[in-house]
């Protein structure tokens, strides 16, 4: 097991670099180029310009360029942010729990939304039930994010006044922040709970007509034994892995639902570095969430060979 | 599964493609879905003579009326009837996403067919490739990308066409490691057909229903990340109307015009709706098993 978690972590250096390299290429390409946002103002002259681009090494060639800029990230030197000043580190640290609770929290509600009603409807499949799950799952995947979350500010925060429209809350005030969570999180635990019901209900139904399952019916153990200790845990592994994989929809879901509801997370930050320009802030955020996306996709593969036994670590 | 295979008549000639429609034709939800979907794109392709009102016409009497019957979805905070926006914007969003979709499942393809035919370094680079692109968070990679170069329709199709055909050419590829092994293939090569005409006319036709499968799906992931484009300001630029630019116009003002918020969106919702019932039914027509 050792071997094979640090031979996956090897591997996955070369596609980290190579990710990198893909970003940086892409920026470097952008009409304007990192300097972007100083064209436009007439307050800096070509000469300032010039003076700029030596300053910040934009003057040397690009792959040198490139590995001093990867060399400095890897060291956690992230740059300065062109709009605010302030180092790019300290940026998304200071924004980066809001990300990780919204998406937690969401994650949690999507795990038991679809847990429950994926096995549900695989247990009483062709009932009203699973057509209604079905259908719902449905729904959930084809609704556009940021309109379901507009429906809901409407409804629930405009007309009926039970939750605050946006917003973080006070800080510290778990209460309040709780109720500003409660909206937003649900919003973006749709897509997800949608997917991951389908095949939660197709992971149990498939094992459910397997000959284990049979033989423990058939030795007289109650359907709740049957379903919950021997049929769910083989069931669950593909939905385990699709949980992990599914890190990179959830992250670009927290994109559109943090700018709905303005919550201050890595999102909204990113939308806010976008509309200035702010090149260091977005390469960071860039290569953090491809980072995380890597990461995840390890461990989907880990906890599958957890899970099933049939795997063999190589 | 055998009662339904002993109604069906007895046909000694059916190619995969008449069996694959009878079966699509079975799937309601499916059929629905394609339903839906036409009309919606022929009420938007004939949009300039259903609409009353020229999309951009301001009419500074009447602004932010609400639903009624000389305007059937209101109108807007310049007085723009939102119903004669709706089917102009239909024309810009539906053309968006089912164009990048095709310029995704080309590149695709290509990329796919190249790697699984050719195998060996071509295949280790071109799939290397799809690997680090997969590893990009997809949506802000293209809010960043939209945002720097303020893009124009073609060029926007051609952004989210960008974070589209990975899935595809991984498709493409697996099929194509099968499909060069068998024998017609050899049998082609034999007669001395090139490379590339074996690829074309021999391979390709082969695995297309996982593409054309994987193809529809992405229509509604192209439409959906044009909206949000849209609607966070960096896709189609107003005063074009998208149903995700009219979005984000009618935000602010949600409160004491929902509707305006209202009907944009029940059309983004309704066209992706139909398009993945579309792509389900299809799925199951041509009996194709997609990963991930």
């Amino acid at each position: 097991m050792g071997t094979y978690l640090l031979k996956r972590l090897l591997g996955s250096i070369p596609l980290m670099v190579g990710v990198s390299i893909l970003i940086f290429a892409i920026l470097q390409a952008m009409p304007g180029g990192p300097l972007a946002v100083y064209l436009d103002n007439p307050f800096i002259t070509a000469a300032d310009l010039t003076l700029l681009r030596h300053q910040l090494g934009l003057d040397q060639p690009v792959h040198v360029q490139y590995i001093k800029w990867f060399g400095a990230f890897l060291s956690g030197h992230w740059g300065i942010s062109y709009s605010s000043g302030e180092p790019v580190v300290r940026l998304i640290a200071a924004r980066l729990p809001a990300t990780l609770l919204l998406m937690g929290t969401a994650f949690v509600i999507a795990t038991l939304l679809s847990i429950t009603t994926g096995v549900y409807s695989a247990v009483r499949h062709y009932s009203a039930f699973d057509y209604t799950v079905t259908f719902l799952s449905f729904l959930g995947i084809s609704m556009p994010v940021f309109w379901f979350g507009l429906m809901l500010q409407l409804l629930l925060a405009v007309q009926l006044g039970w939750l605050p429209v946006a917003g973080f809350g006070e800080p510290g005030n778990w209460a309040d922040i709780s109720r500003h969570l409660l909206m937003p999180a649900t919003v973006l635990s749709l897509l997800s709970a949608g997917r991951w019901s389908r095949y939660t209900r197709a992971g149990v139904l498939e094992v459910l007509s397997q000959d284990y399952v049979r033989t423990a019916r058939a030795k007289g153990l109650p359907d709740r034994a049957v379903i919950f200790r021997h049929a769910l845990r083989t069931s669950l592994t593909p939905v385990v892995t699709i949980m992990a994989l599914d890190l990179a929809a959830l992250f670009s879901g927290a994109v559109v639902t943090e700018t709905v509801f303005a919550w201050p997370g890595m999102g909204s930050l990113l939308i806010q570095s976008v509309t200035k320009v702010d090149y260091p802030t977005i390469l960071a955020i860039l290569m953090v969430s491809s980072f995380a996306i890597v990461l995840s996709n390890l461990l989907a593969d880990v906890v599958y060979s957890v899970l099933d036994p049939r795997i063999v670590y190589r | 599964m055998t009662v339904i295979t002993a109604r069906t008549p007895m046909v000694l000639e059916s190619s995969l493609y008449a069996d694959a429609w009878r079966r699509f034709a079975r799937h309601r939800l499916a059929l629905g879905g394609l339903v839906v979907l036409l009309i919606l794109g022929a009420a938007s392709a004939a949009a300039p003579l259903l609409a009353r009102y020229a999309p951009n016409q301001v009419d500074l009497r009447n602004m932010g009326a609400a639903p009624s019957r000389s305007h059937w979805f209101g109108t807007d905070d310049l007085g723009r009837d939102e119903f004669s926006r709706s089917l102009h914007a239909g024309r810009v969003s539906l053309s968006i996403g089912v164009f990048s979709a095709s310029v995704a499942a080309v590149v695709g393809t290509t990329v796919g067919a190249f790697a699984g035919y050719y195998g060996g370094l071509v295949e280790s680079a071109l799939m290397r490739l799809v690997d680090v692109a997969l590893s990009v968070p997809p949506l802000p990679l293209v809010i960043v990308l939209s945002a720097i170069t303020k893009p124009t329709p073609s060029v926007l199709i051609l952004i989210i066409a960008g974070i589209g055909w990975m899935g595809t050419a991984r498709l493409v590829r697996s099929s194509l490691l099968t499909i060069r092994e068998l024998e017609y293939v050899e049998a082609a090569r034999a007669i001395g057909c090139s490379h590339l005409r074996v690829i074309l006319r021999h391979a390709l036709p082969n695995c297309l229903a996982p593409v054309i499968v994987a193809g529809t799906l992405a229509v509604g992931n192209a439409i959906l990340a044009e909206s949000v484009l849209s609607y966070l300001g960096v896709g189609v630029q107003p005063p074009t109307a998208s149903w995700g630019n009219m979005l984000k116009n009618a935000q602010s003002t949600m409160t004491t015009r929902p509707w305006l918020a209202i009907f944009p969106g029940l059309l983004i919702m309704l066209s992706l709706l139909s398009v993945n019932a579309l792509g389900e039914g299809l799925r199951d027509a041509l009996d194709v098993r997609l990963k991930g």
